[in-house]
């Protein structure tokens, strides 16, 4: 597990100390946000596919029971083995009890954020086994031993210097060697090998269709279908919530995932798994972490229609500049701090923090969830249920005290702007973090209201 | 005559006077009965948005008291007027707070929504750069949002349009946040100057002489990078532009 200690404020300062970096990485997600505009922009009525998936997805919810029990026996029926996780833990030791059970000690793995979620490949390396995460983005950041800090681009971070580097230790490419063309070849070398020689295979998914029993993984490189196609055992796992009810409707959320995500019209593969090949063992663990406390909550209901895209962060002026590894959870950026408080709100009580709730993030999000609202929402919450700094509270304790009386008000507000033009030291020093980087605003020789009583009531 | 009361935020009304001066004197011009209720503090905001609105019942409550009588209320400062829409509620007079929630507007909204201002008399002959408030744009749909597939349309340039002299430049990133976002300018620091740097500097490679918008809060923000940085770019509130010349 990943014990935090440092919060969002102070990860996101040390992100900030490279400029360049941060412009950097600003602009490229910028870039991305922008190829999103433009490909939402090319389809006329993409306000109304976000609707009927906001719609679809809530029906989802409303009826998850049953859909979750029609998808299991379905599944069941095309002779795909079904597990039920109630939490991270029990979900390791599921995928764990596959391997074991066919005397696997090497996975191949491609992208999937439950798994993150669940910290498996920390779970399964502790007792032995190897883990290769297919996904090229993954594998750097497994080589760095790194988190993901992007839901769908894991080493958004990363210069194309800084992976020369790491193939440079691990993969044998030459020193220097930051040619994206040379990288990618030797990443693909890397991983055939790795698909050929592995047994089991495990895979997220992006969508299960009650109505089939059957789930669909999207990804752009075609490696969980390499993975999945030739292992003996495939383990797909997800969570409860990326069921929808039929197979009809899953034109919508492929029109708007992959625009959503990274522009593309559609994700290069979106392979269909219904049945095993025959020789093949396919497993399905649905778990739920969480989520169902989630639900239970409504007005966080709705952070479970996400389907994963990731145009929150790209387009989160913050995160763009605090990097996805200032959120210290497996999911970063606008969504990630709607989620992570559900599951633990000391742990992260800053995050709901980390928004300047300037609503971008809900706008562009396919299924309309209201994050920014969610945000102000979990703020309530952190703040009742007593995860507030106290100095924070005084503060604010403090500003109720003053903005009640409009007397007071005035007296405080008068006394401020008197220390600030006779004794700016008492205001611009180092205690204040307006005062670091920004100057103070100029002191009027009136408040409006002096100026109103003078001028106008006077008249 | 339709009463209107003017709701001067508290930082407004404590460094920015002139913002709320300009925007007195403009309902003025256009012919409106304006009273400044005296008893007023601020909107509970800065408290709400930190997590705290459960203190702000005494904010509330004073803001009922004071702005009940009027037939609208109007503030140069969309994020205050968003967060009396969305938050204002008493324990004591629940029905006038519901009142208040449907009648206060932004400044800009009030002159284009209500009044369908088409003739301003202002003049200001300089290159001006709008910064669009997340608050006033997406919360109280002062002008498009980027983000939505929808067609373009924006109240603030709608005024500034019928100002003489004044040139609107372009900006590279149309609506995106200076990073002030209330006590988020504080708590997170780093960011926030970050985002403020890059928002500045977007206004100031397009050659702006001065950057106006609808939030002064915003505006302040920018404002002091700019003086930090030794710039000749001044902020200035949009109502002191529309009662300019």
């Amino acid at each position: 597990m990943n014990t935090k200690t440092k919060d969002h404020p102070e990860l996101s300062e040390l992100f900030n100390q490279d400029e360049q970096r941060v412009n950097w990485h600003d602009e490229t997600l910028w870039w991305i946000r922008q190829k999103r505009d433009k490909s939402a922009h090319g389809i006329p009525e993409w306000e109304t596919l976000r609707e009927k998936a906001s719609q679809i997805k809530n029906n989802a919810l409303s009826n998850l029971a049953d859909y979750l029990v029609s998808f299991e026996e379905r599944a069941l029926a095309n002779g795909i083995i079904v597990h039920w996780a109630a939490d991270a833990a029990e979900h390791n030791q599921i995928v764990h009890g596959i391997l074991q059970k066919h005397g696997i000690s090497k996975m191949v793995k491609s992208k999937s954020m439950l798994t993150e979620e669940c910290h498996l490949n920390e779970y399964l390396e502790k007792q032995g086994l190897e883990v290769i995460d297919s996904d090229l983005g993954e594998r750097i950041v497994q080589l760095a031993k790194e988190p993901p800090s992007h839901i769908v681009l894991p080493c958004i971070h990363k210069k194309k210097e800084e992976i020369g580097d790491l193939f440079h230790q691990h993969l044998g490419v030459e020193a220097g060697t930051s040619d994206p063309q040379i990288l990618t070849e030797a990443a693909r070398q890397h991983l055939r090998e790795t698909f050929l020689t592995r047994k089991a295979a495990l895979t997220g998914v992006n969508f299960a269709i009650a109505e089939t029993g059957e789930f669909v993984v999207c990804t752009n490189e075609g490696n969980a279908d390499m993975g999945a196609h030739l292992a003996d055992v495939h383990i797909a796992c997800m969570g409860i919530e990326k069921i929808i009810p039929k197979r009809k409707h899953l034109g919508v959320f492929l029109r708007l995932l992959a625009r959503s995500a990274t522009g593309q019209p559609v994700t290069t593969y979106s392979s269909h798994f219904k049945r095993p090949r025959e020789g093949q063992e396919m497993h399905i663990v649905l778990v739920d972490n969480g989520r169902t406390v989630q639900m239970g909550r409504e007005d966080f209901r709705a952070s479970l229609k996400c389907i994963r895209c990731g145009a929150c962060m790209n387009t989160c002026p913050v995160y763009r500049r605090s990097g996805g590894h200032s959120y210290s959870y497996a999911i970063s950026g606008p969504i990630g701090a709607i989620l992570a408080p559900n599951l633990d709100r000391e742990k992260y009580a800053d995050l709901p923090f980390a928004s300047t709730l300037c609503g971008s993030c809900s706008n562009v999000c396919p299924v309309k969830i209201d994050i920014h609202q969610q945000l102000y929402k979990w703020r309530q919450v952190i703040v009742q249920e007593g995860y507030a700094a106290s100095s924070k509270k005084m503060s604010m304790k403090l500003m109720n005290y003053t903005l009640s009386s409009p007397g007071i008000y005035r007296t405080a507000g008068k006394a401020g702007r008197l220390i600030m033009k006779y004794a700016p030291f008492a205001v611009n020093n180092q205690f204040n973090p307006w005062y670091k980087q920004r100057d103070m605003p100029e002191v009027p020789k009136q408040s409006f209201g002096e100026w109103y009583k003078k001028n106008v009531k006077s008249e | 005559m339709k009463r209107v009361g003017l709701f001067i935020p508290c930082y407004v009304d404590q460094f920015y006077p002139n913002a709320g001066i300009a925007t007195y004197q403009l309902l003025k011009k256009l012919g409106l009965d304006v009273t400044y209720p005296t008893g007023q503090t601020c909107c509970g905001q800065p408290m709400a948005n930190s997590g705290f609105e459960h203190l702000t019942q005494g904010c509330n409550q004073l803001f009922v008291d004071n702005f009940s009588e009027f037939d609208y209320i109007v503030s140069p400062s969309g994020s205050c007027v968003l967060h009396i829409k969305e938050h204002l509620h008493t324990e004591k007079s629940e029905e006038q707070a519901s009142g208040i929630r449907k009648k206060v507007y932004e400044l800009v909204e009030f002159l284009v929504d209500v009044l369908k201002v088409k003739n301003l008399k202002a003049k200001f002959p300089h290159k001006v750069g709008l910064h669009q408030s997340c608050h006033g744009q997406r919360g109280l749909l002062l002008s498009q949002m980027s983000e939505l597939v929808a067609p373009y349309y924006s109240k603030p340039q709608e005024l500034l349009s019928q100002v003489e002299g004044l040139e609107l430049i372009n900006l590279k990133r149309e609506d995106e946040c200076c990073g002030f976002g209330g006590t988020f300018c504080v708590v997170e620091e780093a960011v926030s100057v970050k985002m403020g740097k890059d928002r500045v500097n977007d206004h100031l490679l397009n050659g702006a002489e001065y950057i106006t918008g609808a939030d002064m809060s915003c505006l302040m923000h920018m404002e002091g990078i700019l003086k930090r940085g030794n710039s000749k770019v001044r902020v200035l509130h949009i109502a002191e532009i529309l009662n300019a010349g």
